[in-house]
């Protein structure tokens, strides 16, 4: 007992010490970003505060491929901390507006309306239903998303939280942090939520 | 006019064979491979009457015309390979000029020479860099011109001089640079093989054949836009489609973004000005 307590503060020890020195870093910005910095200029509703860093984006973008263990799980609980869970408890909406808002790939973009609101674009990663044969393959396919899993609470409670934050389960996932980053409301995210985890939604069919 | 009336029938040529190509992808999931040779099918039969050759023209004339304050042509301008060599250039570029002590690319490098052969303001000279069909842009036609002269030739990017080295890694830095509300950077969809983006292929950026295939495209007519884009411009509306802020014309980091996107595609051969959807 005694030992794997001692093992797990080394490893907290550890972790200081290889994350420490990024952070360090990061409080004198480095060359590319001053040039970054001075190479973009705001537009719109994007602005050149978009340049600037969380720790995620930091770390994710020094380690772009592999990144050691021990900041993948940092990242991870990082993120996992950031979800907020409705408040009413319910996960799903309206699978049907969840499947508009998988097919828009509208929002954020300079030469976005920001009065309009965000799509998610899953469609541009993911396969979901099999009626949209135009779809990407960066994520994995999502088709019979809740039919697989099984249609639990825990699963839609899964779902959601990763479209809220997929960071919190995979460290530096190419999937936006849809919640975290203010992409999506609520309201949506419960209607994505549906259109994977309905029996009815055509993901499930 | 008569030019005019080429473009259009070229455009409605195009939709008709994008026509074509729809239903066959109706079975992409089932025979993916079909798709994309039905789509390689239709971007050789774009090629047979590429508009771009109306922009190559342009830019010549743009080009040996006496223009600007002082009245001048660019025909003394180095792009690259010396006064007046345009054969050649684009496959040398980006690359580090003394009399500027930058690294500049194709678009600064016009702009420089407008600026100091021409007596152009500076701001003057780079006020248009993408046109519309109401408004041609002067650079665009010259970035057309300027790389048709090396149609053919083999990528040779060097990073010798400190200052190219330095835009190489900067431009590196750049391409993994993750930021923004949806956490994107350029490796986000070009870091890894056989990645698409609904049925848009994604090229690896990292990896030298994809690399040298996407780098020696730019620029290119785009069917859907009318216009020919200059690399400045993909690099520009990849920015906007990443949710980042406008990525400024001819700005240091567009050039060291490019000065590393070209250097990973060194050996590939020039077939640009090519043309898109």
């Amino acid at each position: 007992m005694k030992t794997l307590k001692f093992a797990s503060l080394a490893m907290v020890g550890m972790v200081g010490l290889i994350v420490g020195p990024a952070f360090a870093q990061s409080a004198k910005p480095s060359q590319a970003e001053i040039v970054m910095k001075a190479s973009f200029k705001e537009r719109g509703q994007a602005k050149l505060d978009r340049l600037d860093q969380d720790e995620t984006q930091r770390l994710c973008s020094q380690y772009p491929e592999k990144r050691p263990a021990d900041v993948a799980k940092k990242i991870e609980a990082m993120n996992l901390k950031s979800i907020k869970y409705p408040a009413d408890g319910k996960m799903l909406g309206d699978w049907k507006e969840g499947e508009k808002i998988a097919q828009s790939g509208v929002g954020k973009q300079f030469s976005d309306n920001p009065a309009n609101p965000n799509g998610a674009n899953c469609y541009a990663c993911h396969q979901l239903s099999k009626a949209e044969i135009s779809f990407g393959n960066i994520g994995p396919s999502l088709y019979n998303f809740g039919k697989l899993r099984g249609f639990t609470e825990a699963t839609q409670k899964y779902a959601y939280g990763k479209i809220y934050n997929a960071n919190a389960y995979l460290a530096c996932s190419n999937m936006p942090r849809f919640g975290h980053n203010g992409i999506l409301t609520e309201q949506q995210m419960k209607h994505v939520t549906a259109l994977l985890m309905d029996p009815e939604s055509p993901v499930n069919k | 006019m008569q030019n005019f009336k080429w473009v259009k029938f070229v455009s409605a040529m195009a939709v008709a064979t994008i026509a074509g190509v729809l239903p066959v992808s109706t079975s992409f999931a089932q025979s993916g491979d079909a798709t994309i040779r039905e789509i390689e099918k239709y971007r050789q039969a774009l090629g047979d009457g590429n508009p771009a050759e109306l922009w190559e023209a342009r830019g010549e004339d743009i080009w040996k015309q006496k223009r600007g304050p002082n009245k001048v042509s660019l025909e003394q301008c180095d792009i690259g390979m010396g006064p007046g060599k345009v054969k050649g250039a684009y496959a040398v570029l980006p690359k580090y000029f003394s009399d500027t002590d930058k690294v500049e690319d194709l678009e600064s490098r016009l702009v420089t020479c407008m600026v100091i052969l021409q007596g152009y303001k500076y701001d003057d000279a780079r006020k248009n860099p993408f046109g519309s069909p109401e408004r041609k842009s002067d650079i665009e036609a010259l970035v057309a011109y300027a790389t048709a002269a090396s149609r053919g030739m083999k990528m040779n990017v060097a990073t010798n001089h400190p200052k190219e080295k330095e835009a190489f890694e900067i431009g590196k830095k750049i391409f993994f640079h993750r930021g923004g509300p949806h956490d994107f950077g350029c490796a986000t969809c070009h870091g890894a093989d056989n990645q698409r983006i609904r049925l848009q292929d994604l090229p690896n950026l990292t990896k030298k054949e994809p690399a040298q295939r996407a780098y020696t495209s730019w620029p290119a007519y785009r069917v859907s836009q009318g216009e020919v884009r200059s690399f400045q411009w993909r690099l520009f509306d990849c920015f906007r489609q990443q949710r980042f802020p406008e990525l400024d014309f001819t700005s240091q980091g567009s050039i060291a973004l490019t000065a590393y996107l070209a250097k990973n595609a060194n050996g590939g051969v020039l077939s640009a000005p090519s043309i898109k959807r």
